[in-house]
């Protein structure tokens, strides 16, 4: 079993700080982590080797600081990372993403699965895993939230959609994307991080890779951000404070006068 | 120009009514253009009530696949039928809803056709002078709001977060055109197979379709307490929604899981009770339309984002509320019989 995992390094978002001004992202002194959802898919990839065999391979594409996300991977049990960071790579929308991905992982030989996180914390799209797949023509799981049964040739799973799940058999190899019910992800060891820190991992830039400059970076996508600003959460925000049962009540009629106001009741 | 186009969904062979939610903001979008508005339908055993339901909501013209092979959804056939109808008629715009089913077909339709696609879009306008479509859509966790366009590449594309706009409302004379499509069978075959359905009934209101959410977290002290939620839901016709917490310890199942790893929603209502209103937590439900928060301390991060804040001990507010929702709606039942 060949397995790659496609995972992003995200700033830590917890206390995201805006600067009112520039409406954009104060990152100095912002922590980068693996993409948290990214964590399931490392797990997922782990826990399918541990039963079956084989090899668990992280791929990212980012700047050079990228290693510390690969190198954390391989520090929880994955085998070992390939890093694409080019300067030619920046500015990709999800589509160059998808396609800068895809092409590295074809230049890796066979593989029975690729999985990725749901979705990355900073862009939210959840586009590159499907992207990934479209490429690679491959079956895809989205939203995966177990792992039925593999072998054969083949993989069942078992997909979270709205109301309920699905089941769907795909042939390997074969893409899932997962949310978090499906694993629950370890920590590093202290032996993974011994056998990360020795660790060479290449590093590739589009000279090592089958990819065509001019569907690369900036101009290699299709979107263009006219503008970022912050929202402006406007809320009345009216508090009520509950102390006795006379203001319980009071705050309980404001709640009704709130649903009937609103056509709620 | 090409038409604008909306993805009518067909799920377990009922058409769903973000449907017409697409075709509410595709309206305003072909109008400004001054282009038709079309729906594309793919689906199997396709009535044609709701074929004749997309026109009387909107829909200048239907585009109808009705194959055996789309009983449920998979990806790969989807992706190959809508590449033949994009490049067939080139719509200038099209647009999905971000639902499970839009947010995997869509992608991986424009990596194949080399196009632009944004994603959970709330606001979708006409750009004055180009006609360029600007999609805005929040980031990181509903920090920033971002304007995208897809400048040089057609159609367009984007999906839409459910609920983000009202149904368009039918007009029962509307005429329209409908065209029946069929493809060869090559174009449907799949390296997936579908297997099942299985409902959950948990999720008897899925918090992705509510209009109402009621949320609860580690504050209900107990799992039993998420009867309460569950009650003041049902009474408002809302779903379950619940803290990373709570879901951790148990006491609710994940499909309910709100925020970072869970879902984002944007009901029009979001009742929180017990829940502090961690980033993580927000980041899933602060567009909601209104916010009702419940929480026993006055400085929980929730108060900042609600409408109306309640600081006060759920076990008892919420029953107390529920008990005078439920005399409301005796009320006004009896008044309607007279
Ligand atoms: C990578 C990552 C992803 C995450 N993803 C998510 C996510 O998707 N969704 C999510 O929700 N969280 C997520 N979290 C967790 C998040 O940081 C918080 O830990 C979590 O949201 C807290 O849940 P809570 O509000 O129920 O609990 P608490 O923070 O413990 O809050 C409980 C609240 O209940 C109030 N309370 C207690 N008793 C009463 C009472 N009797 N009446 C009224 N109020 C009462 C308290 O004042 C308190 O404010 C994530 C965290 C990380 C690191
Ligand atoms: N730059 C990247 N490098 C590696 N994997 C990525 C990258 N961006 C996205 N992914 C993968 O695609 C998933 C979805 O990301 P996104 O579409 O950005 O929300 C992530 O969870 C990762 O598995």
């Amino acid at each position: 079993m060949k397995i790659i995992v496609p995972i992003k390094q995200v700033p830590e978002t917890s206390n995201v700080k805006m600067n009112p001004e520039t409406g954009t992202m104060v990152r100095e002194g912002v922590e980068s982590i693996i993409n948290p959802l990214d964590l399931y898919a490392i797990e997922t990839a782990i826990k399918l080797k541990e039963k079956f065999g084989g090899k668990v391979t992280v791929i990212s594409m980012g700047p050079e600081k990228a290693l510390e996300a690969i190198k954390e991977a391989i520090a929880m049990g994955c085998d070992d990372g390939v890093l694409l960071s080019d300067r030619k790579f920046a500015g990709s929308d999800t589509w160059a993403t998808s396609y800068v991905i895809a092409n590295g992982i074809k230049g890796m030989g066979d593989f029975d699965l690729v999985i990725c996180g749901e979705r990355a914390t900073d862009g939210d799209t959840a586009q590159v895993g499907p992207g990934i797949a479209s490429f690679l023509d491959l079956p895809l799981s989205t939203f995966t939230s177990e792992i039925l049964t593999l072998g054969d040739g083949r993989i069942r799973v078992k997909r979270l959609v709205e109301g309920g799940y699905e089941e769907l058999e795909m042939t390997l190899p074969a893409a899932l994307t997962v949310v978090k019910e499906i694993s629950d992800p370890r920590l590093p060891t202290l032996r993974g991080k011994l056998k990360a820190k020795k660790m060479e991992i290449p590093v590739l830039g589009p000279q090592n890779i089958d990819v065509k400059e001019e569907n690369l970076g900036l101009n290699g996508s299709p979107t263009r951000v006219v503008k970022i600003f912050t929202p402006k959460v406007t809320r009345e925000g009216e508090k009520i404070f509950v102390k006795d049962e006379k203001t319980l009540n009071e705050a309980v009629d404001k709640i009704m006068d709130f649903l009937i106001k609103k056509e709620f009741i | 120009m090409g038409e604008v186009w909306t993805l009518a969904e067909y799920r377990h062979e009922k058409l769903s009514t973000v449907s017409f939610e697409l075709l509410n903001r595709g309206k305003s979008l072909s109008q400004k253009l001054n282009v038709p508005l079309a729906s594309v339908i793919l689906g199997s055993n396709i009535k044609k009530e709701d074929v004749q339901e997309l026109i009387e909501r909107g829909a200048d013209k239907v585009y109808v696949v009705d194959d055996k092979n789309f009983k449920n959804f998979l990806v790969e056939p989807y992706a190959n039928v809508l590449m033949e109808l994009l490049n067939e008629y080139k719509p200038d715009i099209f647009i999905a809803a971000a639902t499970t089913t839009g947010r995997t077909l869509m992608p991986y339709v424009a990596v194949r056709i080399k196009t632009g696609l944004t994603a959970d879009c709330t606001v979708l306008e006409i750009e004055e002078g180009t006609g360029n479509l600007l999609q805005t859509r929040p980031a990181i966790g509903g920090n920033i709001l971002a304007t995208i366009k897809t400048p040089n590449t057609r159609p367009q594309m984007a999906t839409v977060r459910p609920h983000s706009m009202k149904p368009s409302l039918p007009d029962r004379n509307r005429k329209g055109e409908v065209i029946y499509k069929n493809y060869d069978e090559s174009l449907f075959k799949a390296k997936s197979k579908y297997l099942r359905f299985i409902k959950d009934e948990s999720q008897q209101v899925t918090v992705q379709d509510a209009k109402v959410i009621v949320a609860g977290g580690r504050g209900l002290g107990k799992e039993e307490n998420f009867k309460i939620i569950g009650e003041l839901a049902e009474l408002l016709g809302g779903a379950v929604g619940a803290s990373r917490d709570v879901v951790d310890r148990g006491w609710i199942t994940y499909p309910h899981q709100i925020g970072l790893s869970g879902k984002t929603v944007s009901p029009a209502l979001y009742i929180a009770a017990g829940i502090s209103g961690a980033v993580q937590h927000i980041a899933g439900m602060q567009t909601s339309e209104n916010i009702i928060a419940v929480n026993k301390d006055p400085d929980a991060q929730i108060f900042h984002l609600a409408n109306l804040g309640i600081v006060g001990d759920l076990n008892e507010v919420l029953p107390l509320l529920i008990k005078r929702i439920k005399e409301y709606k005796a009320k006004e039942a009896s008044k309607n019989v007279q």
